[in-house]
């Protein structure tokens, strides 16, 4: 079966201007990644900030054009697709419920948006389909006709949500859609978003900072590190078994309310990322703690593991 | 040392206009070497108490308090005077994002010499030499070069870095920390999680920490107060608090939170239903029935504020053993 997302050789830089008499620099989003999600999966995609997470959600969306690679959305390539089919394939729910949607607007017309955009539709059977889809992201038919002003940041990323789906796409990108909310509301918004999935059939791109929340929805996890996917697994092997001294890191910094424990020393040092300086070998080495000299000078082959990926000199390389 | 209350506060109250109720009779108090946390979700009221407790209202915020004590000294008939002087000298506070509490317009080493020369009058080189070892001591590498640095030539967690060298300048008592952790990283969070621990162990620092997130409560708290719609609704001993949580919004809360292998993948996470209400002076009864299970007339009434033993506290027409029992 076509895989619902596909990722061939992906690079996207950016160029940032240098300070003054500085030369520009080049800010390397994301460097030659490759993955595919199944029809009906969820990719969880974690990193820190500046890993390249957002950038590849956009490359996925069609919003950016790679610069090398492909990107094909249910074996389509994403940018040679007309706009309108694309967006009845396509969505993205983004972080902030408060930037996202036009304050002028009613929910209403923010939600109904995409059909009228589509064309052909009656405005009768628009103002069904939009009701439907309200009641269905748990808003009420009357909330429609108010401002996004008007509602919780809870009810309106469930709008984003609701315009997100009303044109029936197959795939959403979820970029931080819970990270901007209070935890009861992010765990009513992460179980609608699950439900859905479930009665829609449908794909997600999870991207998340948020390891338990990435736990709780994905099927499969790719660790992102200075534009490359360093690990890729199954939820539970990730998390059972990480294997990159990266992954290992960013799972011990989770904070879970365990009393008692502590806050654990993450072993990764001081020096943070720079995407426009990265360094030569393996992207990860000045800051791991267990590397050996290779790591210095010689970047990391992608292996396959655990019907997986990871990249890193000390895993054994074993064919999964 | 440890162990005795260096800030107490009793029934604080915060109104804004005579339409807002932002904290309505909370009670806390922080003991010397020891934190406290003051845990719930946006506009329970726990940003405007640290601020209150500081006397840094916005304008037409009013504060009232039945005890507002700090070292033993009564803040409330305080001067403004009076209080610039104790803050940032003996209590200190530090803010989520550190860019907006930052001056851009001035380097790191000048505006933290500022705070020793205000308070202390110390000359400009010796208060320099005081940044540059603060520096050092909340794990800054090359603190002269970073001295000369303005603040958007450092990351996120330099700058919270510096934030948190910049409190410790004059040797503070309390450190109020608002969500601190919260705009950063995982991994920098553990970071300046641990280097907080480590300041309060070898300076025997109050610290007084502001978050919505239980994970980080569980792990540095010594005391946790719970707070919704003004109150504090549950205050605990931390491993007592997670062990027997009363409070309905105290229980809802910890149900919301995706811990990983507790919930299973295909299993919804629990979460609360409804929103936070806004209060109004004069809002009388449980600010949380609207969103509670256990809800009846009663809760519209006066609530009685159950002490256990052990100094855990609720505020709830429920027995103790409620939850526990079933």
């Amino acid at each position: 079966m076509t895989p619902a997302i596909e990722v061939r050789g992906a690079r996207r830089t950016f160029r940032v201007k240098g300070a003054m008499f500085q030369p520009d620099k080049h800010v390397v989003a994301v460097d030659d990644v490759s993955f595919a999600v199944p029809v009906g999966g969820v990719l969880g995609v974690v990193g820190e900030s500046g890993c390249g997470k957002s950038t590849l959600a956009r490359l996925i969306l069609g919003l950016l054009p790679p610069e090398a690679g492909e990107i094909l959305v249910d074996g389509q390539r994403v940018l040679q697709m007309d706009r309108k089919a694309r967006a009845r394939l396509i969505q993205p729910v983004f972080q902030d419920p408060f930037a996202s949607l036009n304050p002028l607007r009613r929910v209403r017309d923010i939600v109904g948006l995409p059909l009228a955009a589509q064309g052909g539709m009656s405005s009768a059977e628009m103002a069904k389909r939009v009701d439907e889809m309200l009641v269905r992201v748990g808003l009420t038919v009357e909330m429609g006709e108010r401002q996004p002003a008007q509602l919780s940041g809870g009810q309106r990323q469930r709008v984003a949500i609701a315009r997100a789906l009303v044109l029936r796409p197959r795939i959403v990108v979820c970029d931080e859609p819970t990270s901007a909310l209070d935890v009861s509301v992010q765990a009513q918004i992460l179980n609608l978003l699950a439900e859905l999935r479930r009665d829609l059939n449908l794909t997600y791109l999870f991207i998340s900072h948020n390891l338990a929340v990435v736990e709780h929805v994905a099927t499969e996890v790719a660790v992102m590190y200075l534009g490359r996917i360093v690990e890729r697994a199954p939820t539970d092997t990730l998390f059972h078994a990480p294997e990159h001294p990266y992954t290992k890191a960013l799972l011990a910094s989770v904070l879970t309310p365990e009393p008692g424990l502590g806050v654990p020393d993450v072993g990764l040092g001081d020096s943070l990322p720079d995407p426009s300086n990265i360094p030569p070998g393996c992207r990860f080495h000045p800051r791991c703690p267990v590397a050996i000299e290779r790591c210095a000078s010689v970047a990391p082959a992608t292996t396959p593991r655990n019907a997986g990926i990871v990249e890193c000199h000390l895993v054994p390389t074993i064919a999964a | 040392m440890t162990g005795e209350t260096l800030l107490e506060v009793e029934g604080l109250r915060v109104e804004f206009g005579a339409s807002v109720a932002a904290v309505r009779g909370a009670s806390l108090s922080v003991a010397r070497g020891q934190t406290h946390c003051l845990v719930g979700e946006s506009g329970c009221g726990k940003s405007v108490s640290a601020l209150a407790i500081m006397n840094l209202l916005a304008r037409g915020g009013r504060r009232g308090a039945d005890k507002l004590s700090f070292a033993g000294i009564d803040l409330r008939g305080m001067s403004d005077r009076e209080m610039a002087r104790l803050r940032g000298d003996r209590m200190a506070m530090i803010f989520q994002e550190p860019m907006t509490s930052l001056n851009p317009a001035y380097t790191v080493g000048s505006q933290m010499a500022e705070v020793l020369r205000r308070h202390r009058g110390t000359s400009r080189r010796d208060a320099l030499d005081r940044a540059a070892e603060l520096l050092g001591r909340v794990g800054i590498t090359a603190p002269g070069m970073r001295l000369g640095q303005f603040p958007h030539q450092l990351s996120g967690g330099l700058r919270q870095r510096v934030m948190i060298a910049m409190a410790l300048m004059c040797d503070p008592e309390l450190l109020i920390a608002d969500e601190p952790t919260t705009a950063l990283d995982v991994t920098v969070q553990a970071q300046i999680l641990r280097l907080l621990a480590g300041l309060q162990r070898d300076l025997g620092l109050a610290i007084l920490l502001i978050t919505h997130d239980l994970g980080v409560v569980a792990r540095v708290a010594h005391r946790v107060s719970v707070m919704y719609a003004g109150e504090v609704v549950e205050s605990a001993a931390t491993a007592d608090l997670f062990a027997r949580p009363t409070h309905p919004y105290t229980r809802g809360l910890l149900e919301c939170v995706p811990v990983p292998g507790k919930v299973k993948r295909d299993q919804p996470l629990g979460s609360i239903p409804g929103v936070v209400p806004k209060v109004s002076p004069g809002f009388t009864g449980c600010g949380f029935r609207d969103r509670c299970a256990h809800a009846n007339e009663i809760c519209a009434g006066d609530i009685p504020r159950h002490r256990t033993d052990g100094d855990h506290e609720y505020l709830c027409r429920l027995p103790r053993d409620w939850a526990h029992a079933a």
